[in-house]
């Protein structure tokens, strides 16, 4: 389904975030992306769909080149690739309808989208799509008004609405408590199976990935440096992902640095149920 | 799967922004009513146009060469006029506003002085700057001193109201922790207020400089000195090239200001 | 920390050092010498006569100026309803051409850092730097005396205003959801609608009432200089030192003035 080789991307201030990763996520499966904060995994899912450019490397998606097509293309491309953000990234200020039909913005013309009268096939399958993230209630609400949890189904609900062939999900749950982080993750998981989706999800949490993922891939200064089952993350994995010195202090680092630090502060009271979640996972 | 598909419906429509419809419609009827009453009523006469346009054109025209040297006395005098009225309205404004911003914070004086000044900087602030300029040259005579007190007065009522309201914002906490010292009012006002306020202060006075060289450019147009007495006469004679000369000396100056002011201001904060 | 040894030996705490003490000190002494230079030049040519005489000058205009003429009011009307149009059709006009202006200098929209940026700026800091006054003055000499150069003065001095806070409102907007947008396949056009659109509209909204509410202050002016509204009939009973219809028109103005206050707050809290 997907490909990528030799992805290579360089900033302009220098700062090497990927070199030479080659990875294939065949269709139907679901692969987390562990790693420390700055190893490079947000950097790699955008430039899957190159929301970042990369330097060198080729990604190919159905046998399609998505790296060297022209900008009408690639447009057309980024239909077939839903992403989910960590922040959510909903347009605030829109209703829920607005953000999900939003992810039908590649396929209708300007006017159709200025206007907002989508297609009604659209529209039914925003409906549909909305029920099935158990959001039918909230359609007219705007998308502020929306816990964090209804806002990440949202987010799903705006790129399932795509019709896409794979998910980009970048730290779905670094914002989310733990409780609502598990039905997210459940979530992603029963609708690619449904759909039979290909996913790559970027993940903080080592005990959520554990638990609702198939394959895992663990990155560590922009390269490959693990790619096997779940139950292969062992300590010894993991000292090879997060740093060779002591990695039972690195997972507790990893928690006050970078996003999953900021989600925790966020949620103050279940700041220390993650950890012990993720500690739990590791064992 | 399909049996399920048609329970959806299939069109969405976006709740409108107003959601009483008599009321949207009556607004949105008002509103075109007005732009039709209001454009319509607009006497445009064309043939004035046809011809201001050629000397519209020969006016931008004059941008590319303007014309310094042969009003230069005039533009001198004119700018010496400006910047001077600019630079001691503000010193004289500052001096007069800090007491009588402090005296309208809520928090810091009794009701009266309070009420007082108030009143001073609402009726500051009530008029045009160019209002105000007539009633000084009236009283003082033509001449740069009238745009002194004119902008004196503006900048007082400017400074005054957002001192005070930066004033009655302060952290309190500060406020309280120097007043359980026992210190007395003055010392209050030194070490709980002023720091806390200053670094904005001084970025208020020197935005207030730059609007009172750009507002000393127009109190000239009634009298009051300053370079729009000589704008005002050049566009009296049609020459455009010495008015494209004196606009373009403004539009330098005021830059300059916000480049200077833009620096300031990042070493104080 | 910065210390002073007295004679004895003893240390006495410091703010500053001396050093830092004689060049702030220097500094303000500049300021003083500036300021007190610029104020001689500034009234050599001041009669001082007519200052002192101030007080006696100004207590006769008040007096003439009450009681107001009432009756004047009748010929006012139609130039508050000028007033009124040309504050409003020329937010509306700056609204029109402030927009594009915006967009051409925020950092995240401009089509071109290098070269349309600074010029969208140098647009927005010369329709900044010149009064609405000045613009209708240039404009009565170009257009002719009337209520279409009080229009385009209001127009052309907002645009700026609009521009500048507009660009500074477009450039602090959350990336990362025109990243989603972006992501979606959406076209550029409709990246702008869904994504930037949505969250500058209240910044939009409020700008453009807090510039009507100035421009309805300017317009009661720009007609001094021939540009219409009230202005217009200031300046001719001025002309003819009518002081009791100045003093009317100064009461309508300021009954305008207050009453558009009070319109903007009330819209903008509706908005916002």
């Amino acid at each position: 389904m997907l490909r990528i080789e030799g992805l290579t991307k360089r900033y302009r201030t220098g700062d090497l975030a990927l070199e030479g990763v080659d990875l294939e996520v065949p269709a139907g499966q679901v692969m987390g992306l562990i790693g420390p904060s700055g190893a490079g995994k947000s950097t790699l899912i955008r430039c899957i769909n190159r929301l970042v450019e990369p330097s060198a490397g080729r990604v190919f998606l159905g046998g399609a080149e998505v790296t060297g097509l022209g900008r009408a293309q690639l447009r057309a491309m980024r239909r077939r690739m839903g992403m989910i953000f960590q922040e959510f990234a909903l347009v605030e200020r829109l209703t829920v309808m607005e953000n999900v039909l939003s992810g039908r913005l590649g396929y209708v013309p300007f006017w159709r989208s200025l206007s907002r009268r989508f297609p009604p096939e659209d529209v039914t399958k925003a409906y549909r799509t909305l029920d099935r993230v158990g959001l039918i209630d909230h359609v007219d609400k705007r998308a502020d008004a929306l816990s964090g949890g209804q806002r990440q189904r949202v987010g799903i609900a705006r790129a399932l609405v795509q019709d896409p062939d794979i998910l980009l999900i970048d730290e779905p749950t670094a914002s989310l408590d733990p409780k609502t982080s598990r039905q997210i993750m459940r979530l992603i998981g029963e609708i690619c199976s449904e759909r039979g989706l290909a996913a790559i999800v970027n993940i903080h949490d080592v005990g959520l990935a554990q638990m609702f993922l198939q394959r895992i891939v663990g990155l560590r200064h922009g390269k490959v440096v693990f790619d096997g089952p779940a139950e292969a993350l062992k300590p010894d994995v993991l000292t090879q992902i997060y740093g060779e010195e002591d990695w039972t202090r690195s997972i507790r680092d990893d928690e006050e640095d970078g996003d999953a630090a900021r989600a925790d502060r966020k949620h103050g009271d279940h700041a220390a149920e993650p950890e012990r979640e993720r500690l739990a996972g590791l064992t | 799967m399909t049996a399920i598909t048609t329970a959806y419906p299939a069109t969405w429509r976006r709740p409108p922004f107003i959601a009483d419809g008599r009321l949207r419609w009556a607004l949105i009827a008002g509103a075109v009513a007005y732009f039709v009453l209001a454009i319509g009523g607009l006497e445009i006469n064309w043939v004035r146009i046809g011809e201001g346009l050629e000397r519209g054109w020969r006016f931008v025209a004059a941008f590319a060469r303007p014309d310094f040297l042969s009003r230069w006395d005039d533009i001198a005098l004119g700018m010496q006029e400006s910047l001077t009225m600019a630079l001691t309205s503000t010193a004289v404004g500052i001096l007069l506003s800090v007491p009588i911003g402090i005296g309208a914070a809520r928090n810091l004086v009794p009701r009266p002085v309070y009420l007082v000044c108030r009143a001073i900087v609402a009726g500051a602030r009530s008029f045009q700057e160019i209002i105000i300029a007539i009633f000084f040259v009236a009283m003082v005579g033509f001449g740069p001193f009238a745009g002194f007190l004119t902008l004196s007065l503006s900048t007082i009522g400017f400074l005054g109201k957002l001192l005070a309201e930066d004033i009655e914002d302060i952290d309190e906490a500060q406020a309280e922790a120097i007043r359980a010292t026992g210190g007395s009012w003055l010392q209050l006002v030194n070490y709980g207020i002023q720091p806390q306020v200053m670094p904005r202060l001084i970025g208020l006075s020197l935005y207030r400089l730059d609007i009172n060289f750009r507002e000393s450019a127009v109190v000239g147009i009634v009298g009051a000195g300053g370079i729009g007495a000589t704008l005002n006469t050049a566009l009296d004679r049609y020459e455009f090239d010495s008015a494209a000369a004196i606009l373009l000396l403004i539009i330098a100056i005021v830059m300059l200001c916000e480049y200077g002011s833009s620096l300031v201001r990042r070493r104080i904060q | 920390m910065p210390v002073a040894h007295a004679a004895d030996g003893r240390v006495a705490w410091r703010r500053r050092t001396p050093r830092q003490d004689l060049l702030r000190w220097f500094g303000w002494f500049l300021l003083v010498a500036l300021t007190v230079f610029c104020w001689q030049v500034m009234t050599q040519d001041t009669i001082w006569s007519f200052v002192a005489d101030a007080p006696t000058q100004a207590a006769d205009i008040g007096q003439r100026m009450v009681p107001p003429r009432w009756e004047y009011m009748d010929r006012l009307w139609w130039p508050l309803w000028d007033t009124i149009n040309i504050a409003t059709l020329g937010t509306a006009l700056a609204v029109v051409l402030g927009v594009p202006v915006a967009f051409l200098a925020a950092r995240n929209t401009t089509p071109s850092a290098t070269f349309v940026r600074p010029l969208a700026l140098l647009v927005i800091v010369s329709s900044r730097s010149i009064n609405a006054l000045i613009w209708a003055l240039l404009l009565v000499t170009i257009l002719g005396p009337g209520v279409l150069a009080g229009i385009v003065a209001i127009a052309l001095r907002s645009i700026g205003f609009v521009a500048k806070l507009l660009y500074e409102a477009i450039e602090e907007i959350d990336q990362a959801q025109v990243e989603a947008v972006t992501a979606t396949g959406a076209s550029p056009a409709q990246v702008m609608d869904y994504a930037m659109v949505p969250q500058i509209l209240p910044a939009f909204a409020g700008i453009t009432v807090f510039r009507w509410d100035i421009n309805i202050r300017e317009s009661s002016v720009v007609g001094l200089v021939g540009a219409g509204g009230l202005g217009l009939q200031l300046e001719s009973s001025l002309n003819v030192l009518a002081w009791p219809q100045v003093s009317l028109i100064l009461l309508v103005v300021l009954a305008t003035v207050l009453l558009s206050e009070w319109v903007s707050a009330k819209v903008r809290h509706a908005i916002i």
